[in-house]
């Protein structure tokens, strides 16, 4: 266990971004999202959720694919590159850590997507325990210790100081890189800290939420439900949901004319949205109780029923936070509980 | 020399078929000169052009949009340029309340009769143009290259 | 709130309506969200409280196409927007049943959460506020938890109703072109700066688009699939721009400033104030105008006259 004053993490972040680029939490206008280090950001590690998740660090909103050019009457391709380079996010939650192992199963499997794997090999992930969870956390429910989040390295914030302890080979090398530093430390303030955070995840109003029920068996009981149809009635069809999550891995792939030549780009998409998997005959969900029950049914019953029952929500509740009509999978899930299934 | 005199704008003229494109006409067949940097394009009408039209232009790398149509009472539809009139007003001045140096976008009415007031407005608009240098507000990254 | 939901039951019960719109309890007090109940049971979870923030009458598009009349809940400024639909024929007098419930000003839990409180278990619609959070309890003053465009009520009366419940205050403590007004005071490049932190922020989740009741048509502009563009693409260069541009712009002349983009907005950008710059700007030029007042009045950029400013007034000292 290393530790550093928090006075300090300037110096910190400094000496990472000598190295690598760090994406950490900054605020901006107001709000705080990912965003890469720079001597005069606002690192803000204050708020526990960044309004979009870490997931753009592996899986951006919008990147380029490749780029075709006509020069008279040949065509060349220019594929982007890889990321060939690594770089450290720092401040990813326990959950937003989760929420990458989730995208892994999608996009590591095959055919493995090269530009995500690039960047999941390439990417040095510095978590940070959630010292104050607040009333929309329910990763308990999935297993997942915000106390001690998954990662290379797993901090930990205190009043004085940043408690540091590498866990993986990459960490380990991290750790190396910013050695002078760290001080050594003893592991008294993050255990009080664990204590404390488990103290309140208890008293967390969702942290417990029954996930019975909910599996891959339960495809035809859940799917052909009439709640389906009183549930998903105020929803305006936005993408915040999908847009702030940290699982949703949809993606669309466009191309836009440049005037120079094509850039065929992918972004993320959204179920929510009318034209989402829109395909020659038309669309295969067609009304709006369908693309929101996809939502769902993908997260809590397609997705484990295909990854050894692995829900692919993370109980981040930034959906729970951030929906305009306050509708959320927690109101899902209960009402599906309600009916005793 | 100065950067300004080696920048040639793009500058993009949307006309209305039935004064300002003849009027585009007149100045070309009495050989009045206006920079080649102007492409026209001839719409029905001026109230044709929709706002989308002028920021698709200056996203796909235009520096300067400058719109024509006829005369406010002149209108081959009666009408049009009246709405034409409200619509570029809100446009302009919302593009100046994003910070888009104002000067960029221009409306001016040219009749079919005025071959010499479209090549002045062209010359002139072409010269302000310059001044304002390219336009980086409004253009797109992806079609710098 | 009982004398309402007593009224709806009845007007549901003998058949005068059936359905009722209106909000359903949430998990909490600062959660209700907007609901159809169809029968006397589903009544049981009718809710009216001082968060019940969301502006019904866009429902109301849908609701018009049903079978039977509608019984809708609106506050005095969603009864704008009623009648800003009314007006394009967006949805069917006939078919709605106005009870005009009274507003003292709504309230917003991010409003609550940007006070510095975390943790909230539970909150009341009281003045104050009072809070229990997981570290502890707290009392936020009400119109410190007041959503920005109720400091800036359109005023106590309801446009358009059938039968009205409950008392209704005027909010109104601010200037509503104060902001817009300071930003027209910048230089372009304090302008461009401005709007540059702020557009980045988009996600383009559309939520703006999708709750304003004067964004009605049927498909969007931006999510025509001939279009080059994808409305999904969130790129730092200049899509952000043009979608905000374009959407205030279609929405010119006939948005009411019901400021339901702003609340909805998960990046918190201001967008209402696009809205209100061409409102201030039609007021400037084209005489005082507020969308949804009078179903019967001419929309500003439907109308002209033959003697209205040119363009160039922009660029010769703008419009003031």
């Amino acid at each position: 266990m290393k530790k550093i004053a928090i006075t300090k993490l300037n110096d910190l972040y400094a000496a990472i971004a000598q190295n690598q680029s760090l994406l950490l939490p900054i605020k901006r206008a107001g709000q705080t999202n990912f965003g890469i280090w720079t001597e005069d950001a606002e690192v803000d590690l204050q708020t526990l959720k960044t309004v979009k998740s870490a997931k753009d660090a592996f899986f951006p909103q919008s990147e380029n694919l490749y780029t075709c050019y006509k020069d008279g009457k040949k065509i060349s391709i220019a594929p982007e590159k890889l990321q060939e380079e690594s770089f450290v996010v720092f401040g990813m939650k326990g959950c937003d850590v989760r929420g990458a192992m989730v995208l892994d199963k999608v996009f590591l499997a095959n055919p493995v997507d090269n530009y995500y794997a690039a960047r999941r090999e390439h990417g040095i992930i510095v978590s940070l325990a959630c010292s104050q969870p607040e009333e929309s956390c329910f990763c308990k429910a999935f297993g997942i210790d915000c106390a001690e989040p998954e990662g290379d390295v797993v901090t930990w914030l205190t009043a004085d100081y940043l408690y540091w302890k590498p866990v993986t080979e990459k960490g380990e090398a991290l750790t190396a890189q910013v050695a002078d530093l760290l001080e050594d430390a003893d592991d008294k303030a993050v255990s009080e800290q664990k204590a404390a955070i488990a103290a309140t995840v208890e008293k967390l109003p969702y942290a417990n939420i029954s996930l019975e029920g909910w599996n891959g068996d339960a495809l035809k009981e859940k799917f052909d439900s009439p709640l389906w149809e009183q549930l998903y009635k105020p929803c305006l069809a936005c993408g915040t949901c999908t847009f702030v999550c940290p699982t949703c891995q949809c993606y669309d792939i466009k191309d836009y004319d440049t005037g120079n030549g094509i850039q065929r780009y992918r972004c993320w998409d959204s179920c929510m949205y009318s034209d989402f998997t829109m395909m020659a005959h038309g669309n295969n969900r067609n009304s709006q109780m369908q693309r929101f029950r996809q939502r769902f049914m993908h997260k809590l019953v397609y997705f484990p029923a295909n990854n050894d029952g692995m829900y692919s929500c993370v109980g981040c509740g930034r959906c729970v936070d951030k929906c305009p009509s306050h509708l959320n999978i927690l109101k899902v899930i209960k009402a599906f509980g309600k009916e005793g299934k | 020399m100065s950067v300004n005199e080696e920048f040639r704008p793009k500058i993009v003229a949307f006309c209305c078929n039935w004064c300002s494109y003849a009027g585009a006409d007149l100045a070309g067949s009495s050989r009045l000169a206006y920079p080649a940097d102007v492409k026209i394009i001839r719409v029905p009408c001026s109230c044709r052009v929709n706002p989308m039209f002028i920021l698709r232009a200056f996203e796909k790398g235009a520096d300067g949009v400058i719109l024509c149509g006829c005369h406010p009472g002149d209108c081959h539809y009666s009408t049009g340029n009246y709405y034409t009139r409200r619509r570029m007003t809100m446009l302009f001045s919302m593009l100046d309340f994003i910070g888009v140096e104002n000067g960029r976008t221009r409306v001016e009415w040219v009749s079919a009769a005025e071959g010499v007031k479209f090549s002045t407005t062209m010359n002139d608009f072409v010269a302000k143009i310059r001044s304002l240098g390219k336009n980086v507000r409004l253009g797109d990254l992806r079609c710098k290259d | 709130m009982q004398g309402l939901k007593a009224r709806a039951l009845e007007l549901l019960n003998d058949g005068t309506v059936s359905r009722v719109l209106g909000w359903k309890i949430g998990e909490n007090t600062y959660d209700p969200e907007p609901a159809f109940f169809e029968t006397a049971e589903a009544m049981e979870q009718f809710v009216y409280n001082n968060f019940c923030a969301a502006n019904l009458s866009k429902y109301m598009i849908e609701a018009s196409k049903l079978e039977g009349k509608t019984l809708v809940c609106l506050k005095p400024c969603d009864s704008y927007s009623f009648n800003q639909l009314l007006a394009e024929h967006r949805i069917d007098r006939e078919k709605a049943y106005i009870i005009g419930v009274g507003c003292k000003g709504k309230l917003s839990i991010e409003k609550v959460k940007q006070s510095g409180l975390k943790g909230i278990l539970s909150v009341t619609d009281t003045d104050p506020l009072k809070v229990e959070t997981l570290y502890g309890d707290a009392e936020v003053a009400y119109k410190d938890a007041m959503l920005d465009r109720c400091h800036v009520c359109k005023g106590k009366e309801h446009v358009v109703y059938d039968e009205l419940y409950g008392e209704s205050e005027d909010t109104s403590d601010a200037d509503r072109f104060e902001q817009v007004r300071a930003i027209e005071a910048m230089s372009p490049e304090e302008k461009f700066a401005f709007f540059q932190a702020e557009l980045s922020k988009c996600i383009r989740c559309n939520a703006c688009r999708n709750v304003c009741p004067a964004c009605s048509c049927r498909k969007c502009v931006f999510d025509s699939n001939k279009f080059d563009s994808a409305q999904k693409a969130n790129v730092d260069s200049f899509e952000e721009k043009m979608f905000h541009i374009i959407r205030a712009f279609h929405v010119a002349g006939r948005c009411t400033d019901c400021g339901e983009c702003s609340r909805v907005c998960p990046q918190g950008i201001p967008l209402h104030l696009f809205n209100r710059k061409f409102i201030k700007d039609i007021n400037a030029l084209y005489g005082e105008y507020q969308a949804g007042a009078d179903v019967d009045a001419k929309g500003p950029l439907t109308s002209f006259t033959t003697e209205d400013a040119e363009p160039g007034v922009v660029s010769q000292g703008g419009i003031v």
